[in-house]
């Protein structure tokens, strides 16, 4: 029972972490329409920013999470405008091409700075464990942290889309893209803030993947990317809470399928189950039905 | 209609005449021993890539579905024909009659997966069709890393933990060994073989986008609810296409088992990121353009060996390469440019 609970915990912070990376794909895909698949990417630069900045020049962990929200912020805003944004018109197809294109350039840019091997990334948490049930139960100060967080971004997250000028404006801008231009919004703006929320997410994302699995290479981000581009999916892609509640039941889906069926096999569960939730409901839990006009 | 279908004939013969000029130039540059050895070991693969390319092409451009999981198929295919080959091997000593079954047997089994995949997921759209294709090539990728097959007297035996499970007798061999996959398949396939096969893909496929049924894909593509209310089978059309495009990637996977000693699934070779690739050949040639297809996927491929004395920078080009080209042909601020620019030149000529 103790070991199912400690999996169950783990399968929860695993899935906090694809949450958080899901949100960023689901914003910007409910708002851009467009599949960012560079987003796993901008992960691995946020571990890479925090690496540097605490294992190679000897910083605070403190300074190092800010500075890498900072660096994953400025680059997806800076990707939006360069790429993305010239193809805004443009087919989904051309602008998937693109994304692949600076995923590629991110991941062999990182390869060119920091080679091939895997760095060992120090933890920024240095809590001790939380002991529960006489010390049977022990669950590890960055499972505690990678929780909390997710929570307070969730929060953070759905009051300012529902309280906040900008965050109107998102949900107008993914509602109908020209009307939201009718009404006066500034939809390039609106978009460039989505992407700076979004990376700012996976700088965040990148930080507690890598303390949890403390081994970083320049391909660090794309399995994780991948898993979470399939819990937007397995949410509703472009539903906030349905990105929060796919990637905790990813999480705990892979944890529970490693644990007790096969670990090699962890990965195909995760995707039989995906794919077995989209026959049943085809726009993923919580997304929207959309209706056909003719 | 006579204009239409001789316009077809040309284009379709150009096609034909410029995959078979080039093999016969690269055969007149081996004959003159003009082509170094790293082009030699890469003519096969380039023929599996066009196969590829072409076939991704009858779903992403005819059929309009966005497919990420087309190295599956390929996979499913390399692993059936590298199967049947070693199965084979003490009853049917001829390598090269082996190597011409299996690639039907590959054909088949990737078909086969098509439709076993194509029935419940063509009914998603869009990017969830893009997700679950992704999806069922990881799986297959997977699964097949841990699969065990081994042949005796009594039949096949499977087994998804470890060689000793299987419970063969003396005399039996083990055939797929889970992440170390096949081995010893003989290199049968060569560059004439290669070529054979991507004229006979080209064949297929254009005359398929050519005739009834490929109009009949093409207007699903257009307008499903338009197509549907004209009395088209959107689910039988779909599923053809979609099999046929695996079909032929199955033929791919098994050119691509004969042409290597080893055959694992790893990420490299049928993980998304093949699909990816071979994605982007289909999109830098032109959606829905088969010559494109096969330029792109010769070019692509080549490009980054020939940037190999450039060592770490070649896969920095290659992405600073498809980001540009992406936005120069795409974005409608350059198609806009593009096009006063011919239009500018036009008006220049009768002007003078």
């Amino acid at each position: 029972m103790m070991s199912f609970l400690s999996y169950f915990i783990n399968g929860v912070s695993l899935g906090s972490v694809y949450a958080i990376i899901a949100l960023g794909y689901t914003m910007v895909y409910g708002i851009a329409k467009m599949l960012n698949f560079a987003h796993g990417d901008i992960i691995m630069v946020g571990g890479f920013t925090v690496f540097t900045i605490v294992s190679t020049m000897g910083g605070s962990p403190v300074a190092g999470v800010l500075a890498s929200i900072v660096v994953c912020t400025v680059l997806g805003v800076t990707i939006e405008k360069v790429a993305y944004r010239p193809l805004r018109d443009a087919s989904p197809l051309a602008v998937l091409i693109t994304a692949i294109g600076v995923s590629y350039l991110l991941q062999n840019v990182a390869l060119l700075i920091f080679g091939s091997n895997a760095r060992q990334f120090t933890s920024v948490v240095t809590l001790p464990p939380l002991k529960l049930a006489g010390g049977e139960l022990s669950i590890s100060s960055v499972t505690i942290v990678t929780i909390l967080s997710c929570i307070v971004i969730m929060i953070a997250l759905t009051l300012f889309i529902n309280r906040t000028k900008v965050g109107q404006a998102m949900l107008a801008v993914s509602e109908d893209r020209g009307a939201a231009t009718l009404m006066g919004i500034n939809v390039n703006g609106t978009i460039a803030v989505t992407f700076a929320i979004g990376s700012a997410l996976a700088a965040v994302a990148g930080v507690l993947l890598c303390s949890a699995y403390p081994s970083l290479t320049p391909y660090t981000g794309s399995m994780p990317g991948i898993k979470a581009f399939v819990a937007a999916v397995f949410g509703g892609i472009g539903s906030i809470p349905g990105a929060m509640i796919g990637g905790i039941l990813l999480g705990i889906i892979e944890n529970l399928a490693k644990a007790y069926i096969s670990s090699q096999l962890s990965d195909a569960i995760v995707f039989s189950v995906l794919i077995l939730v989209l026959l049943v409901r085809p726009t993923g839990i919580l997304g929207r039905k959309i209706s056909e006009k003719v | 209609m006579k204009a239409y279908k001789k316009k077809v004939l040309v284009q379709n013969t150009i096609t034909y005449a410029l995959v078979i000029a080039s093999y016969l130039l690269i055969q007149a540059l081996i004959a003159g021993d003009l082509i170094n050895s790293l082009l030699k070991g890469l003519l096969v693969p380039l023929c599996i890539y066009v196969i590829l390319a072409v076939s991704l092409n009858l779903t992403v451009g005819i059929l309009g579905e966005l497919s990420l999981g087309h190295a599956g198929f390929m996979c499913v295919g390399a692993f059936a024909g590298a199967f049947f080959n070693q199965m084979m091997e003490p009853s049917l000593p001829s390598d090269q009659l082996r190597f011409l079954i299996a690639l039907f047997v590959g054909a088949a089994v990737a078909a086969a997966f098509g439709i076993l995949i194509g029935i419940p997921v063509l009914r998603l759209k869009g990017d969830y069709l893009a997700i679950v294709t992704l999806a069922f090539g990881e799986i297959i990728k997977n699964v097949i890393n841990v699969l065990y097959v081994g042949v005796d007297s009594r039949g096949i035996h499977l087994s998804f933990k470890d060689v000793a499970s299987l419970g063969l007798e003396e005399s039996g061999r083990v055939i797929i060994k889970g992440a170390q996959g096949i081995t010893g398949t003989p290199k049968t396939a060569t560059f004439t073989i290669g070529i054979i096969l991507v004229l006979i893909t080209l064949f297929i496929v254009l005359n398929m986008i050519h005739s009834r049924t490929g109009r009949a894909i093409m207007a699903i593509r257009d307008n499903r609810i338009a197509a549907e209310s004209v009395g088209i089978d959107i689910t039988k059309y779909k599923l053809m296409a979609f099999s046929v495009s695996a079909a032929l990637a199955g033929v791919a996977g098994v050119l691509y088992a004969h042409n290597l000693a080893t055959l694992a699934a790893t990420p490299k070779n049928f993980g998304y990121n093949m699909s990816i690739t071979i994605l982007v050949f289909v999109v830098m040639g032109g959606i829905g353009s088969i010559r494109g297809s096969i330029i792109a996927a010769v070019v692509l491929t080549l490009l980054p060996e020939m940037l190999r004395g450039l060592n770490d920078y070649r896969m920095l080009i290659y992405a600073v390469v498809l980001i540009v080209m992406m936005l120069l042909t795409s974005s409608p601020r350059a198609i806009e440019m593009r096009e006063r620019f011919f239009a500018f030149r036009k008006t220049g000529k009768k002007g003078a």
